[in-house]
């Protein structure tokens, strides 16, 4: 999408798009589109939330106490031996999440270039808007915020960042969870990630089927809510451990 | 009733414009907002000032012509109504209104209120039609086609290509005119042999002027003739099998 970065030099009154030209195999010219991108960011959207939700629903052992959560993560570490060797499904996962953040975050940014572009310079003095909701309009934002939060949450409990979570130590999953959210500044980090992230879901979870272009009058009805389902267990299960250990529930 | 207009008036496309205010005066309230524009070009001429730069044709709501950016509104306060059919008794005496063109890369300004669509003829051209061959008219009903799918078929092809849709978009997209102008051949039995050639032809051009869709939603809010962004998801199933599949050709 070169094409929109030249507006205004176009000749008033009967404006000529360039040839279209078609090339290269089906995914680099499907990605040269805008619908290519959109795709890409439902695709990539879809396994982020499959892995949101394991993730939430795999820590929620951190209710069951320090054995089963400490347990868990080794079990992880462990997961398909002796058909993979220790750490390659926990590596694998790694590598699927990076390739989808990387995608979902670059489609991302050149739509918005192209959008910014194609709305451009033009401004409408008087603008009521009328469908669009909060969670639609702050896409970009709560996406910047996850993704800000992502490397926070990283060297909070998996690199261990000295500054961040002072007290962590290497295998001493259930320590270092309840070490970070007892610190009221790291749990209302969470509190507040979590929260943007159940509105980018809400208007994501939703928006993937029309991306995507699944529609039929048999579910359409259905989209809106599992959209509105997914985000609230989504935000709602993360922030309940962060809660939990700040009101004395777990720790 | 008289108003007080805040309208854009803008020279030439590669000059800059601004907002001017003008009193138009004894606006019955059975004026339609285009007849109300007219009464404010005689007594701007009258006074021997430039008129304001407007387009209009049917003034019946099917043609697509006008569209005007009223007080933030897309056609203004009614819904599902072309500006032609919005009337003055939607205001009342005294009132202020802002009116804007449509504003969109891909709709540059001609002059005041007008805007070049030329961009929506390319993507009529890229797509929007069947090649039939030539000969006598068919007999009516000579391919069956189901109420569900006809009815169906008929909500996209209401389509008058106004660009509300577009002057709507946050991102300044044209997906609801494109998939509603795929939509209504691509669902139909005539539409078939060139289905997803449409779609790819359609959408590559499109995207030469316009910006992608967000699903906000505004530009089925902003429709004069309602039509659904279920027409979207349409475009975006049929695109990515033209292009997934290698159905596409040329």
């Amino acid at each position: 999408m070169t094409t929109s970065s030249t507006p205004p030099s176009r000749p008033v009154g009967n404006q000529q798009p360039p040839k279209i030209e078609r090339r290269g195999n089906v995914l680099t010219e499907l990605y040269r589109s805008a619908l290519g991108k959109k795709y890409l960011m439902a695709i990539s959207g879809i396994v982020l939330m499959a892995y949101v939700l394991i993730h939430m629903i795999g820590n929620w052992k951190l209710f069951e106490g320090e054995a089963s959560l400490n347990e868990y993560a080794i079990w992880l570490r462990e997961l398909g031996e002796p058909l993979i060797p220790e750490y390659g499904a926990i590596w694998a996962t790694r590598v699927i999440l990076i390739l989808a953040f990387g995608v979902h975050i670059i489609a991302a940014a050149q739509l918005t270039r192209m959008n910014q572009l194609a709305r451009g310079s033009g401004r409408y003095a008087e603008r009521h808007y009328a469908a669009v909701d909060f969670a639609g309009r702050t896409m970009r934002w709560t996406g910047v915020i996850v993704g800000l939060f992502v490397v926070f949450h990283l060297a909070d409990l998996t690199w261990g960042v000295q500054w961040v979570n002072p007290q962590w130590e290497y295998l001493e999953v259930y320590d270092n969870v309840v070490a970070s959210f007892a610190n009221p500044v790291s749990a209302g980090i969470y509190i507040l990630a979590n929260a943007a992230l159940g509105l980018h879901l809400y208007h994501g979870a939703w928006s993937l089927f029309q991306s995507m272009g699944w529609n039929s009058p048999r579910f359409n009805h259905w989209r809106r809510w599992f959209a509105i389902g997914f985000a609230v267990l989504i935000a709602v299960g993360n922030i309940s451990m962060p809660v939990a250990v700040q009101v004395g529930l777990v720790g | 009733m008289d108003l007080t207009l805040r309208i854009w008036r803008q020279p030439r496309h590669d000059t800059p414009g601004d907002f001017v205010s003008y009193q138009v005066t004894g606006v019955p309230e059975e004026a339609s907002f285009l007849e109300m524009l007219d009464l404010l070009n005689e007594q701007l001429s009258e006074r021997g000032e430039e008129p304001v730069v407007f387009e209009s044709d049917c003034r019946e709501g099917i043609c697509g012509t006008c569209g005007l950016m009223i007080d933030g509104r897309p056609h203004g306060p009614w819904g599902n109504t072309a500006t032609c059919q919005l009337h003055m008794r939607a205001y009342a005496d005294g009132d202020e209104i802002t009116i804007e063109p449509w504003r969109a890369t891909g709709f540059p300004v001609i002059k005041d209120l007008a805007v070049d669509r030329s961009a929506f003829d390319r993507i009529i051209e890229a797509g929007g039609y069947i090649s039939t061959p030539t000969g006598a008219a068919p007999d009516a009903n000579l391919i069956p086609v189901d109420k569900a799918t006809a009815d169906r078929a008929f909500e996209a092809a209401a389509c008058i290509g106004c660009g509300a849709c577009v002057a709507a978009c946050p991102n300044g997209a044209a997906q609801l005119f494109a998939g509603a102008k795929v939509a209504q051949l691509n669902m139909l039995p005539q539409g078939q042999p060139e289905r997803y050639q449409r779609a790819a032809n359609v959408v590559d051009t499109m995207e030469a002027f316009f910006g992608s869709c967000t699903n906000h939603g505004e530009c089925q809010a902003a429709c004069p003739k309602d039509i659904s962004i279920d027409f979207i998801a349409w475009l975006n199933r049929d695109y990515r099998k033209a292009k997934l599949s290698g159905r596409q050709a040329g």
